[in-house]
């Protein structure tokens, strides 16, 4: 069990329970859906995007705890922030969860994302903790409005 | 009769292994079946000594490897209960011999306007070959529903039949609920229209006795690897005289008679359907399988699988929040189940860590999810290998499960 702690840490499980910023914000101009065939994952992430920067951001959908505890600690990092500054973040999260798991986790640059540094040890559930940020993306580039992971 | 659980599981070396530190309990059979020494060693063998083209050589050593691939194809026969060899085609899988009768008799015979029946529960295996042929020819899928418990509603297919059905695909063994489907009864109703039957006895045939004849099918769809056998063999049974009249498929070597640039002719049956070099090794291991499923006895396993799925079923029947899909009187042991407040992929992880290995999502049925209402569930499925510990971890690890997300 505590293997399993390691990946459902209790930042994880209450973020899972209570995600934040689950609901459509005000005045978002901005939405992409993301899917996930493998596991039926689907989420969808709204933004309201001002001069190049998240004023505000949401989720909605349903998945695994991983996933939906990845888009609620997402929303919560990334509001505030440019666009670049989400990219170099989303580039750092990317990394920490793509990163051998033999190597010592590196949290700089992800603050409080490194709760999910766990799914390392679980490829298969990289897809989970990512879905959210490449919907993200995709949001914010307007271009596709529905991106997969697999 | 039960039989000698340890024995047997003393014939399948992966279980000596771990997962994650912990010892392997593979609940995940109905994916694909874990190989017994005796396939293992057969393809051995045959790569060591036996080896050579099939069908070719005029040589010693092609002329036994293709005794052994024709072997292999009788074996198939007397699994089934067919009555010639020439029936069985061997194929990648139990999804490439329903492709074959899509493409070789479902051109051949279903046109614009016409029908095809299939049911909700059906592997997308068994539809999406379907909707392809009928978005090409011009016809439409029609669909028999099944009940909250998870059986047919047998009672609406009359109903479903019309001038323009040309053929009935169903499962005979639903791959997410376990239920055994009254494939007799099917077969009965359609042939009193003139309707062929397909069977896709992808999860049947290594789970309960077939005998094609019996069932009154018309074609008949297994993949080697659930039946213990290697992966990249199948079979398809077909009735002879349907065979007869089926064009092929795919051309290539082996399957002609003759080739000139003016004219090619085709070869008999099931030659005509065996385009390129075979899965020769695969065969042969799928012979041995054959083989070793036969000593054991299908009834057999069958019943032993039946006493664990029920105990199964009362052990996750006892865990706060957990439900069964299929509850059919007829069921195979096949537990497919969602935790209140726990995505399947969760449960997954969390059995994952306690070296329990389970299949969690749509199990290729998104139709049969969505009949639900789930996105996806977990499953545990059984073999002939699994025990009552087996069982006992996985209701002791979902109690976690249940716990850690509370």
């Amino acid at each position: 069990m505590s293997d399993l702690r390691e990946l459902y840490q209790t930042t994880i499980l209450d973020h899972n329970k209570q995600p934040r910023n689950f609901r459509v914000p005000e005045g978002a101009n901005r939405e992409a859906t993301g899917h996930n065939p493998l596991c039926g994952d689907r989420v969808t992430v709204y933004v309201r995007l001002e001069d190049g920067v998240v004023e505000d951001v949401g989720f909605q959908g349903n998945g695994c705890a991983i996933s939906t505890a990845s888009a609620s600690l997402m929303t919560q990092a990334v509001k505030g922030h440019t666009v670049a500054e989400v990219q170099k973040l989303f580039d750092a999260f990317h990394e920490l969860v793509t990163s051998d798991p033999q190597h010592e986790v590196d949290e700089s640059g992800v603050g409080k994302l490194a709760v999910l540094a766990g799914v390392r040890e679980y490829p298969v559930r990289v897809k989970c903790a990512t879905l959210a940020w490449h919907t993200l993306r995709a949001a914010l580039a307007g271009g596709a409005t529905t991106v997969k992971t697999e | 009769m039960s039989f000698d659980i340890a024995a047997v599981r003393k014939q399948f070396p992966i279980l000596a292994r771990t997962q994650r530190g912990k010892p392997l309990a593979y609940l995940d059979t109905a994916a694909t079946a874990q190989k017994p020494r005796a396939v293992i060693d057969a393809v051995s063998d045959f790569y060591a000594n036996r080896y050579a083209s099939i069908h070719r050589g005029v040589y010693e050593l092609s002329e036994s490897a293709t005794l052994l691939y024709e072997g292999a194809r009788e074996k198939l026969r007397a699994f089934l209960g067919a009555r010639e060899a020439r029936e069985i085609v061997f194929v990648r899988n139990a999804t490439e011999a329903i492709n074959l009768v899509a493409w070789s008799w479902g051109r051949r015979n279903v046109g614009a306007g016409d029908e095809v029946i299939v049911t909700t529960m059906e592997h997308h295996a068994n539809i999406v070959p379907w909707q392809m042929l009928c978005e090409e020819r011009g016809a439409r899928l029609r669909v028999l529903p099944i009940r909250d418990d998870g059986e047919l509603e047998l009672e609406a297919l009359p109903g479903l039949f019309t001038e323009r059905t040309r053929i009935v695909a169903v499962t005979h063994v639903s791959n997410v609920l376990g239920t055994i489907n009254p494939v007799r009864e099917i077969a009965a109703l359609a042939h009193a229209r003139g309707v062929p039957v397909l069977v896709d006895g992808a999860q049947a045939a290594p789970r309960i006795p077939v005998d094609v004849r019996e069932l009154g099918c018309d074609f008949y769809a297994v993949s080697g690897h659930k039946l213990y056998g290697p992966s990249g063999i199948g079979a398809l049974y077909a009735r002879a005289e349907l065979l007869e009249a089926m064009p092929p498929w795919q051309g290539g070597g082996s399957m002609i008679e003759s080739v000139s640039f003016d004219k090619t002719t085709y070869a008999g049956v099931p030659t005509r359907f065996e385009a390129g070099s075979p899965n020769a090794e695969g065969a042969v291991g799928l012979g041995a399988a054959l083989d070793w499923l036969g000593q054991i006895g299908m009834q057999r396993i069958a019943q032993h699988e039946r006493e664990l799925l029920d105990y199964g079923t009362r052990l996750l029947d006892e865990i706060p929040g957990v439900r069964i899909y299929g509850r059919a009187g007829a069921k195979t042991g096949v537990l497919s189940f969602t935790i209140a407040g726990v995505h399947a992929h969760d449960v997954g992880t969390v059995l994952d860590g306690e070296g329990i290995a389970i299949r969690a999502g749509h199990h290729c049925a998104q139709p049969l999810m969505e009949r639900y209402g789930v996105a996806a569930t977990a499953r545990a499925s059984l073999g002939v290998y699994n025990d009552r510990d087996d069982l006992e971890r996985l209701a002791q690890a979902l109690r976690k499960a249940v716990e850690l997300f509370r």
